[in-house]
This record gives structure tokens, C-alpha cells and sequence, in this order.
């Protein structure tokens, strides 16, 4: 099963409407339901897509739409609109604090790249604002966590506060803020250990940890390639943490990225980044008309609207 | 007990909070079935077979219709294939290879950990190899697992050519009289071409040692995954010919059930499941108890709203 995009799964109303002069609502909801199954196939959530296909189905039935001599493009173009709407705008902006240094925690499920977009983001920070940041090892569980970030702090020449394993990731956090200000660190990144958002005890250490050290950012990092459940993963992450941001990474992928819909509309929180690959340098800010594109099946989308 | 607790009697539960077999019932079980990520394509299909047996049984008690759904998903699970494809596929006189692929961060090197556990326990000598020369803190961390589980690891150092690190592998492991070898390899996406060619390499350098390895090929899948594990399961097996999957991360609310689309289209049976990031968090995967799962939250909410 190849995925088809909305636009080839279109083509068949329009090509049937095509004569007619005017469209019926049983057009209409021939094409929207043709919607619901493309943004499923991309893994947006089922619930997001009802409320979704509701508000293009009163936008459809409206006069733009039944009046157009181009119907089947005017509900693409309703689409990728309302779409465009839900990302909001592109929004890349890190927080800057009053007095440095300013703090990011990294949070999210197990193997999201929490670790990797820690490396990323210090990267950038120093490449692009010419700032000098400090990454902080606060993942006390994983094996060899410490490790690996100590390696791609290496790899960036950038130092790594760790405490060992031993000691608490609360005060970890607190340590390495007063190292950071000690050695004039603008910025400092805290590397927390993956955990479920349904993990009581380690999402309440999280809690701990952002009470302790209040930071200015703190950036949910979520896999491209999840399915259904990113909705109870962000809803949850944000809930108990009121994130500030949400980094997109494995974009690099074939997968659609459906998620960046779900976690969009119920957290209303901007996704700021996009990872791309492994290495450090592939971090990208998050542009939300392009994911609108490539969830709905990319260029061919667009150069149907622009026939329309 | 355990009859209580059977899947029928959850399926019982279920349907019991529906009076009808009417359209509400199918729209809510395509709703649960498309929040577990089985996919589209797959729930219509089944919910319009299901509605067809309905109308043919002349079934309008729900409780009837349970005995139709329970066929229904085992017979897409199990297709055509015997049962026991789910077993590990060891030699038992000589050393087994088996080779760990999947995309990035889906919990291969932790499955490595808890499977040579699970063997060890069973008292077959295990070995790891570090083929994951790529990611930071890779080797160290199935260092780690080896001496968690108290077994040797061989390894190279980071950057090196992941299929030398094997071959090393299994001449260590053909020297030492080992039973089991398990080979990490570095994540990748699947649409990454020369890094599948990599992958492949190093599976052609296991089978030239010995030929009838590896003996399994096991997928490594995050239950989190949505549709884009079919292009996963699908592009490895062509780079890897996979001959089963691991569903890890499955303690956590993800149900994982595009497993089901992908034995139906790809006939690769689920082997293991992970339930958590501990060694002894590994178990043998089971259809009934899966199946179930899908349902679980329904389940939850028709036995409360009974209260
Ligand atoms: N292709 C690709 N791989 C990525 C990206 N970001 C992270 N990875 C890979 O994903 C895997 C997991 O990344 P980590 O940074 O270790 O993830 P984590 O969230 O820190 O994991 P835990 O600490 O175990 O919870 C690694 O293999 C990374 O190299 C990305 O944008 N693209
Ligand atoms: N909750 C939960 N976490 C798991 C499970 N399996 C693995 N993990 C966690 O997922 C993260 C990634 O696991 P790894 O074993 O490093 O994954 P990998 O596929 O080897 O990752 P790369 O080598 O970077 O591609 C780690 O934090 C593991 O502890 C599981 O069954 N349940
Ligand atoms: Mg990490
Ligand atoms: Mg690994």
C-alpha cells in the first residue's frame, strides 16, 4: 500500500464534479471524507481529525466552495488553509534571560533525541548567536547517558557537568547552574533521562527539577514518526510541566509526521525545531507551511491549489 | 482468576455496553482500533467484513458478535503461518547468530540486554557484539548491559567498520564455544540508502562465516511508531530478509497495532515485547494478550461506567 497523498485522493471527485456546474453537499462529503483518510494515513490523530474535518466541512458547504468552477481545488485549498492556521507561524526564537545564564531542559519519552538535539541546540546557539553554552548530564538511568553526552560534548568542544550516576538529577541541575555562572555560561542545557509521561515518580522528578532550577525554555522533544499516542504524550508532558516549545526530531525520514498536527492542537504550544539527522549541525527551524505540505502528500498539493 | 480475566470475558464486558450491533458500535470500534495505530486501511477492512459476517449470522445481540470480532483479529494476525514462527529460531548444536536492525532510538541495544538475560537464564552462553560503531556512547552502553547480564562483549573502537566488529564477533564466539551471539548495529532510518547497503554487508559478512546464519533477523519497533512502521518492516526486509519483530516500549499508553497490518501484508511475526527498560522487562509476545491490549481502554471504561 503506497501512501496517496490527499491530492491523488481527490482526484477522482474532482475528475467527477469536473462538468458539472455546481457542487452537492454529497460531493463534499465524498471529498472530506477523502480529507479524514489522508490526514489518518499520516498519522494524525483520529480525534484532531474529526474536529479538523468538521470545520472544513462548514468551510466547504460555504459559498467559496459550492460556487467555484473549481471545486475539488477550493477544498485542498480550504484544507491546507485550516491547516496552516492550526501550525501557526514559524517560531524558532530561543528564550533569552534577564540575568544569565538562561536554562533549557530537554524532556520526552525514551529515544525521542533528547540527548542528540541537547548536543544540537548548543551547537547552534554558539554557531548562530555566538553564544557559550554548558551541557548538563542529568540522565542518572540509561546506560552509558553520561557517556554519550560527554562525547558529543567532546565532539563540540563544549564542557559536560556531570556528577556520576550517584547523585540526584535535582541536584545535578542546581550544581551545574552555579558552575555555569561560576565560568560565565550564557546558556545551559540540562539533559534529562527519557521517561513515560504516565511514570509518576519520574515525571514528578521532572517537576522537581524545573521547581529547583526554574529555566526559561523547557522543549519537548517528540519522534516524527509517532502514531496515535503523540496526543496523550504531549497533553501529558504538558500538563505537568507547562513546556515552552516542542522539537520535531527524525524529519530526515519517509514518515508523513502527522504528530506535529496532534501535538499542535492540544498543547497550542509552537514546535520551534526540526531535527534532520544525527549529526550535530542537522537542526533546523520548524517551518509549519512545509509540514502542512508534506502531511497532505507535498508539492503536488500545492500545484493543484495553484491551478484552482 | 484467569477465566475472569480472559480475553472473552473482556470482549463480554465490552459488548455488553452495547445493546445493539448497530453503527455506533462499528464507529467506536474503528475509533479504538485507529487510535491502537492499526491503520486505516486495515480497521475498514475489518469493520466491513465484520458488518457483513453480522449480517449474514443474522447476529443483534453484541454478545455474538464478540465470537466474530476474536476470529476476525486472530485470523489477521495468524494468517496462514504456523504458531511456532514466533519462537526464536536457534541451532541448537552449534552457535546461533542473531542480528538486531531498526531505525533510530527504537530500543535495540536495551532488547539485546534483556534477550542475553532471558538466554542466560535459560543457561545458554551468551555473547554481544558492539556493532554500533556510529552513535555516541553506543559501545559503552552495551558494555554496560554486558555487565549487568555478566557477559562479554567484543567490540572495536567508535568510527570502525561495523561488519569487521562482527566477524570479530563470531570468530570470538565460534573460539569460546558460545551458544548465542547477538549483534547491535548502529540505528538508521530506512530511507537512508547507503547505510541499508551497510546493514546489508554486514549481514552477507554473518552468512559467508556461516552459512545458515543469521539465524534470526529480528526488527526492532517502537509501539509508539505509527504508520511508518510498515515502510520500516517493508525496507529492511529487503536489506535484511527480517524474520521477526521486537515491539518494545509497550509499558507505555501506545498499543503498537500496526503489527497486525504488518503480519497481514508482510507475513513477519511479532517475536518479543518490551515492557519496560530492566533486564528481566522482555517478554514472548502473545496474540490473545496483545489483542486485548487493543482493547484495554475500552474495556476500562465500559466496567467503570457498570459501577
Ligand atoms: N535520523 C535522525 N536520527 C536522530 C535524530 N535525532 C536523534 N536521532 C537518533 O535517535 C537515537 C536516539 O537519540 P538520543 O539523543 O539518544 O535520544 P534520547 O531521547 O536522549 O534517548 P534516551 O536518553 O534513551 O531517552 C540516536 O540514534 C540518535 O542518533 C534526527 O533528527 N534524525
Ligand atoms: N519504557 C521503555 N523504554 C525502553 C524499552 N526498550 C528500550 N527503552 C528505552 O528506549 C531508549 C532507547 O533504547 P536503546 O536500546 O538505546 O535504542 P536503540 O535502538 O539501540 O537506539 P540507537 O542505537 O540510538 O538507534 C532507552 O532510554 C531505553 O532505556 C521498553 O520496552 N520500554
Ligand atoms: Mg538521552
Ligand atoms: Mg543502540
Amino acid at each position: 500500500m503506497a501512501f496517496e497523498g490527499l491530492a491523488d485522493r481527490l482526484q477522482k471527485t474532482i475528475q467527477k464534479i469536473k462538468g458539472k456546474g455546481k457542487v452537492s453537499e454529497a460531493d463534499v462529503k465524498e471529498m472530506t471524507r477523502e480529507v479524514r483518510l489522508a490526514l489518518l494515513e499520516a498519522d494524525v490523530n483520529f480525534k484532531v481529525v474529526k474536529d479538523f474535518v468538521k470545520r472544513v466541512k462548514e468551510r466547504a458547504v460555504g459559498q467559496e466552495v459550492m460556487e467555484s468552477l473549481t471545486p475539488g481545488q477550493q477544498v485542498i485549498k480550504v484544507v491546507k488553509d485550516e491547516l496552516s492556521d492550526l501550525m501557526g507561524g514559524e517560531q524558532s526564537k530561543i528564550a533569552v534571560a534577564n540575568k544569565p545564564p538562561t536554562v533549557i531542559m530537554m524532556v520526552g519519552l525514551q529515544g525521542a533525541g533528547k540527548t542528540t538535539t541537547t548536543g544540537k541546540l548548543a551547537n547552534l546557539l554558539r554557531k548562530k548567536h555566538n553564544r557559550n553554552p554548558m551541557l548538563v548530564a542529568a540522565d542518572i538511568y540509561r546506560p552509558a547517558a553520561i557517556n554519550q553526552l560527554q562525547t558529543l560534548g567532546k565532539q563540540l568542544d563544549m564542557p559536560v557537568f556531570s556528577l556520576g550516576t550517584e547523585a540526584n538529577p535535582v541536584d545535578i541541575a542546581n550544581q551545574a547552574i552555579e558552575k555555569a555562572k561560576e565560568e560565565h555560561h550564557d546558556y545551559v542545557i540540562i539533559d534529562t533521562a527519557g521517561r513515560l509521561h504516565v511514570d509518576e515518580n519520574l515525571m514528578g522528578e521532572l517537576q522537581e527539577i524545573k521547581e529547583s532550577v526554574n529555566p526559561d525554555e523547557i522543549f519537548l522533544v517528540v519522534d516524527a514518526m509517532t502514531g496515535q499516542d503523540a496526543v496523550n504524550v504531549a497533553e501529558s508532558f504538558n500538563e505537568q510541566l507547562d513546556v515552552s516549545g516542542v522539537v520535531l526530531t527524525k524529519l530526515d525520514g519517509d514518515t508523513r509526521g502527522g504528530a506535529a498536527i496532534s501535538i499542535k492542537a492540544v498543547t497550542g504550544k509552537p514546535i520551534k525545531f526540526a531535527g534532520m539527522g544525527e549529526k550535530l549541525d542537522e537542526l533546523e527551524a520548524f517551518h509549519p507551511e512545509r509540514m502542512a505540505s508534506r502531511i497532505l502528500g507535498m508539492g503536488d498539493v500545492l500545484s493543484l491549489i495553484e491551478k484552482a | 482468576t484467569k477465566t475472569r480475566d480472559s480475553f472473552a470475558t473482556k470482549m463480554n464486558d465490552l459488548v455488553a455496553k452495547y445493546r445493539k450491533v448497530d453503527e455506533e458500535f462499528f464507529e467506536e470500534l474503528e475509533e479504538i482500533l485507529i487510535s491502537a495505530d492499526v491503520g486505516v486501511e486495515t480497521v475498514m477492512e475489518l469493520i466491513e467484513e465484520l458488518e457483513m459476517e453480522v449480517k449474514r449470522r443474522n447476529i443483534k445481540d453484541t454478545s455474538e458478535v464478540i465470537e466474530v470480532i476474536s476470529e476476525k483479529l486472530v485470523e489477521i494476525y495468524y494468517g496462514d503461518d504456523e504458531q511456532e514462527v514466533e519462537q526464536l529460531n536457534l541451532n541448537e548444536n552449534g552457535l546461533s547468530v542473531i542480528l538486531f536492525v531498526g531505525v533510530n532510538g527504537v530500543g535495540k541495544t536495551t532488547t539485546i540486554g534483556k534477550l542475553a538475560h532471558m538466554l542466560k537464564e535459560e543457561g545458554k552462553t551468551v555473547m554481544l557484539a558492539a556493532g554500533d560503531t556510529f552513535r555516541a556512547g553506543a559501545i559503552e552502553q552495551l558494555e554496560v548491559w554486558g555487565d549487568r547480564v555478566g557477559v562479554e562483549v567484543v567490540k572495536h573502537s567508535e568510527g570502525s567498520d561495523p561488519a569487521a566488529v562482527i566477524f570479530d564477533g563470531i570468530q570470538a564466539a565460534k573460539s569460546r564455544g558460545a551458544d548465542v551471539l547477538l549483534c547491535d548495529t548502529a540505528g538508521r532510518l530506512q530511507n537512508k540508502v547507503n547505510l541499508m547497503n551497510e546493514l546489508a554487508k554486514v549481514k552477507r559478512v554473518i552468512t559467508r562465516e556461516i552459512p545458515e546464519a543469521p539465524h534470526d533477523v529480528l526488527l526492532v519497533l517502537d509501539a509508539t511508531t505509527g504508520q511508518n512502521a510498515m515502510s520500516q518492516a517493508k525496507t529492511f526486509s529487503e536489506a535484511t530478509d527480517v524474520s521477526g519483530i521486537v515491539l518494545s516500549k509497550l509499558d507505555g499508553t501506545a498499543k503498537g497495532g500496526i503489527v497486525l497490518a504488518i503480519r497481514n501484508e508482510l507475513s513477519i511475526p511479532v517475536k518479543f515485547v518490551g515492557l519496560g527498560e530492566k533486564v528481566t522487562d522482555l517478554q514472548a509476545f502473545d496474540a490473545n494478550s496483545f489483542v486485548y491490549g487493543l482493547f484495554a481502554d475500552m474495556i476500562d471504561q465500559s466496567t467503570s461506567a457498570d459501577e
